[in-house]
């Protein structure tokens, strides 16, 4: 269905292609996942199969990219549009209409089909993917997931023969996640719709792959699922843990691991996790009846919370449960209807940062946004740095130091812009850290790294409660949690559900286990770090 | 005739009526008429009327309208203030060089002259009535989608325009928001800088990604588009457009020879008319349940074109009725046949079938 030969992108003043070589043979009704680091050219590849690269991103294309026949090079994306379908990474940026019914018929109206055909169509794809009660919704009031799957039944009324997700659900909560990708994988194997998805967050689509592309750079590898995982830079959690019991082939689902895991449990069943030291510091944030309300709807309904010294608290929570305004509420510049919050920088006199100049509040409690790039106005790294430092009165350099010790190696003279998500994460991180406030709160820091930039964030927020900060992170993520909360506080419907050491709270339910738990449960291992630490210390 | 279903009315329709009401209004200066031609609207409105966002601004004209009766007036006190027998009061005048003779500052305010300004007034503020009218009854998307489909392309981009201006609201609010958390570095100057700079590279990064999602989702395909049916399409636009502004000019100047008036006009529609079909035709596309013109429309329709001409009819045949004597003073009499057309007018609040209130769109 999709054939690239000898396929190079360069894209305009760049040293290094950003593809080269690349030969692959997708066939039809494959779901193909691309598999690499940020950067690796996943995006790239992406585009290249409807002819966005090169005929909207620019660059120079060398080698021929055929899709069913169709050569990208003698026609533009729009004239792909019956063809390939694509949806991009935040489906909101995508929308043209307002309205969902709308917004399905867009791409049929392009395309010319006939007003009967086009209205049966609307309402066979409401029904395909489970959106009919949203049909006259406005857009913008719709959840993560529900626009996520109006976006793809918008390109799917066209009929695509080829369907290209990039990371569809990157931004989505747990359950939010599950919907989409069974929507996915429904429409490649009851319709035979060939699929081709990125997705940073492979526990959670690696066992419904039939082909897996690994990008490692600029180059392209393709093969089985386990064969390809056995060696990529990037592999889920259950993949490491398979690579670490020696498991061959590898098991890609939890079931399918559980079978091939009997040895591994027996080994382990002697043993117990090195437990985290238990977090019994100063409560350096207290919370009491903290309400906030936008207009009538009610965010947060009277949460009390304590985040204590030398601690990393774990915010979760599905899409729209209060998180966001309980973290904003506790750095003090977000609303707060009720309730108090007293922030223990000196245990003598505490304060309500909500009461302090911004300037001041961001002495004692720093918050990273969703979007950290609101934060960032200068053109270059260099200079977002000293004028943090002179911000926040602290010694030149300052930032600069903090920013190499979390990512290394930015030049100076970049654009903020330019930098890779996780990059911005650090920058901005490293801005807020300048001004030395004991508590750090981050909002969904998680969204769009790698596993490797994960797992340095999770390193440098260990490192943070490790020096007696209070760090307090939300997120959707269960691998992130497992390896570095002590502590996990669940929300919903602007309530606390559960709050709990993380060993606890995450292996209570199983939509939140991380996927080592669900392969060593009963046993209460969460992550392939403990596991090794334990059999290293076994056979020594 | 089965049981009349709830929908929406074409916004065309709406837009006519909306648009006779207003010619109608621009007929008269007698206030009795207006404030009927107001009351009328008003009863339209509150009768058909959605709870749709953008139903919710009939007050907001009514009281722009009153705005401008009230700097209606002001002005003309102070300038000008009027020659009439009646003087109310007056204000001190400020004496102007001779440079400036026929112009006059402060001095008598008489009550003809104020009268003359709220009649005047009164005029303008039903001409934003009528048309803010059209605005509260009718969809403005739906009405975008109705165009003639060689103009498809110009109404998507106004759409997402129009959706665009509450994203940059939104994601301004956002960064005023996160700049706080930076504790508000530097002053004036620097605001700017700190909330324009990301909004704008947040505007712009969505604008490609938009951009992207369009060309994909096959936005701007012409399929077989020759090159002589291109050249044919813009030749018939262009001398039609060129016709229409003549014609116009024409009819509106009376001084000019009776041909290059309505002639001229209506030569001018006519050719953009068939431009349009001739540019319609090669597009390929499609329309997912377009608005239908049925019967209710039609009515809707003629009853403001029907008060428009009437009105028309009425300011020729007896102009004194429309614009009651101001030199020497009279009250002001309602003209029984204008009246009659006007309410006339009110017609559509039965006619127009009941709007589908729109479901879930209460945000």
């Amino acid at each position: 269905m999709i054939h690239f030969d000898q396929v190079s992108v360069t894209y305009p003043g760049a040293a290094t292609p950003a593809l080269r070589d690349v030969d692959l043979n997708i066939p039809e009704g494959e779901l193909c996942l691309v598999v690499g680091r940020t950067g690796a050219g996943k995006s790239t590849l992406l585009g290249c199969v409807n002819g966005l690269v090169p005929h909207f991103s620019g660059g120079d294309l060398r080698g021929r990219v055929r899709v069913d026949g169709r050569d990208t090079a003698l026609h533009p994306p729009r004239d792909f549009a019956d063809l390939v379908g694509v949806v991009g990474q935040d489906p909101l940026a995508g929308f043209v209409t307002d309205v969902v019914e709308d917004e399905l018929a867009f791409g049929m109206e392009q395309l010319g089909v006939a007003p009967a055909v086009m209205r049966k169509r609307v309402e066979e794809t409401l029904d395909l993917l489970g959106i009919a009660e949203l049909r006259s919704r406005p857009l913008r009031t719709l959840s993560g997931g529900q626009q996520q799957r109006v976006a793809i039944g918008a390109v799917l009324a066209m009929h695509p023969k080829v369907l290209v997700l990039d990371e569809p659900t990157s931004a989505l909560d747990p359950t939010a996640a599950e919907e989409v990708l069974a929507a996915i994988t429904r429409l490649v194997h009851d319709l035979g719709v060939t699929a081709v998805v990125a997705e940073h967050r492979l526990e959670r689509v690696a066992q419904y792959a039939d082909l897996v592309i690994v990008l490692e750079d600029a180059t392209a590898a393709a093969g089985d699922p386990a064969t390809m995982l056995e060696t990529s830079p990037i592999a889920p959690p259950i993949v490491e843990l398979g690579r670490l019991a020696g498991w061959s082939p590898l098991p890609l689902s939890a079931r399918d691991a559980r079978r091939v895991a009997q040895p591994l449990r027996d080994r382990l069943a002697a043993l117990s996790p090195a437990s985290n030291p238990n977090c019994d510091g100063d409560v350096v944030v207290e919370g009491r009846g903290i309400v906030v309300r936008y207009g009538t709807t009610v965010a947060v309904r009277g949460i009390d919370v304590e985040i204590r010294s030398g601690e990393v608290v774990a915010l979760m929570g599905r899409n729209g449960s209060g998180k966001s305004s309980l973290l904003w509420a506790l750095q003090g510049s977000g609303p707060r209807d009720g309730g108090s919050v007293l922030v223990h920088s000196d245990p003598n006199a505490p304060l309500d940062p909500a009461r302090l100049r911004p300037a001041e509040a961001r002495h004692h409690v720093g918050l990273v946004p969703q979007t950290p790039a609101d934060l960032l106005y200068l053109p270059t790294v260099v200079a977002e740095c000293s004028q943090a430092d002179s911000d926040a009165a602290a010694a030149a350099g300052t930032c600069r130091s903090v920013l190499d010790r979390l990512v290394a190696g930015i030049d100076d003279e970049t654009h903020p812009r330019d930098l890779s998500e996780g990059q911005r994460l650090a920058l901005v991180l490293a801005i807020q850290l300048s001004a030395a406030p004991r508590v750090v709160l981050l909002d969904e820091p998680t969204r769009g790294l790698d596993y490797p930039a994960k797992a340095a964030l999770g390193s440098l927020l260990r490192d943070l409660a490790e020096a007696g900060k209070s760090v307090m992170v939300s997120t959707h993520d269960v691998e992130f949690v497992a390896a570095c909360a002590d502590r996990v506080v669940v929300m919903a419907e602007g309530e606390v559900v559960a709050d709990g050491p993380t060993a606890e709270v995450v292996v209570a339910s199983p939509a939140f286990a991380p996927q080592v738990a669900k392969v060593l449960a009963p046993q209460p291992w969460l992550t392939v770090a403990t596991v090794r630490d334990a059999l290293a210390e076994l056979e020594p | 005739m089965g049981p009349r279903l709830a929908r929406d009315l074409h916004p065309g329709a709406w837009w006519l009526w909306a648009l006779g009401m207003a010619a109608a209004a621009t007929r008269t200066t007698n206030p009795l008429l207006l404030v009927l031609i107001v009351a009328v609207v008003g009863v339209v409105v509150s009768a058909r009327r959605s709870e749709a966002p953008w139903a919710k601004g009939f007050g907001a004209y009514v009281v722009f309208g009153l705005v401008v009766i009230a700097l209606r007036v002001v002005f003309r006190m102070f300038l000008d203030g009027g020659d009439g027998a009646h003087v109310l009061f007056r204000l001190p005048e400020i004496p102007l060089p001779e440079a400036a003779a026929g112009i006059r500052l402060g001095g008598a305010v008489s009550l003809e002259g104020v009268l003359a300004a709220v009649y005047d007034g009164l005029r303008l503020a039903t001409l934003v009535i009528c048309l803010g009218s059209a605005n509260v009854l009718a969809n403005p998307k739906r009405l975008l989608k109705s165009m003639p489909s060689a103009l498809y392309e110009v109404g998507s981009a106004v759409t997402v325009a129009l959706s665009l201006a509450p994203q940059m609201v939104e994601s301004g609010r956002r960064v005023m928001r996160a700049r706080r958390l930076r504790g508000e570095p530097g002053r004036r100057l620097a605001w700017f800088h700190q909330v324009a700079i990301p909004v704008m590279a947040d505007a712009l990064d969505r604008s490609l990604m938009l951009a992207a999602a369009m060309d994909s989702r096959g936005y701007g395909r012409t399929a077989g588009a020759t090159r002589a049916g291109r050249t044919l399409t813009a030749t018939l636009m262009l001398s039609g457009l060129g016709g229409i502004c003549v014609g116009t000019y024409g009819t509106l100047d009376t001084t000019t020879p009776r041909v290059i008036g309505l002639p001229m006009l209506v030569a001018g529609v006519a050719l953009a008319v068939g431009g349009l079909a001739a540019g319609g035709r090669r597009v390929p596309r499609s329309r997912y349940r377009p608005d239908r013109w049925r019967r209710e429309e039609i009515g809707v329709a003629l009853c403001g074109l029907g008060v428009a001409v009437a009105l028309g009819i009425v300011a020729s045949v007896d102009p004194d009725a429309l614009n009651p004597s101001l030199q020497p003073l009279s009250w002001p009499a309602l003209p029984l046949v204008a009246t009659v057309a006007v309410l006339l007018g009110a017609l559509p609040s039965v006619i127009a079938p009941q709007p589908r209130l729109a479901a879930g769109a209460s945000t």
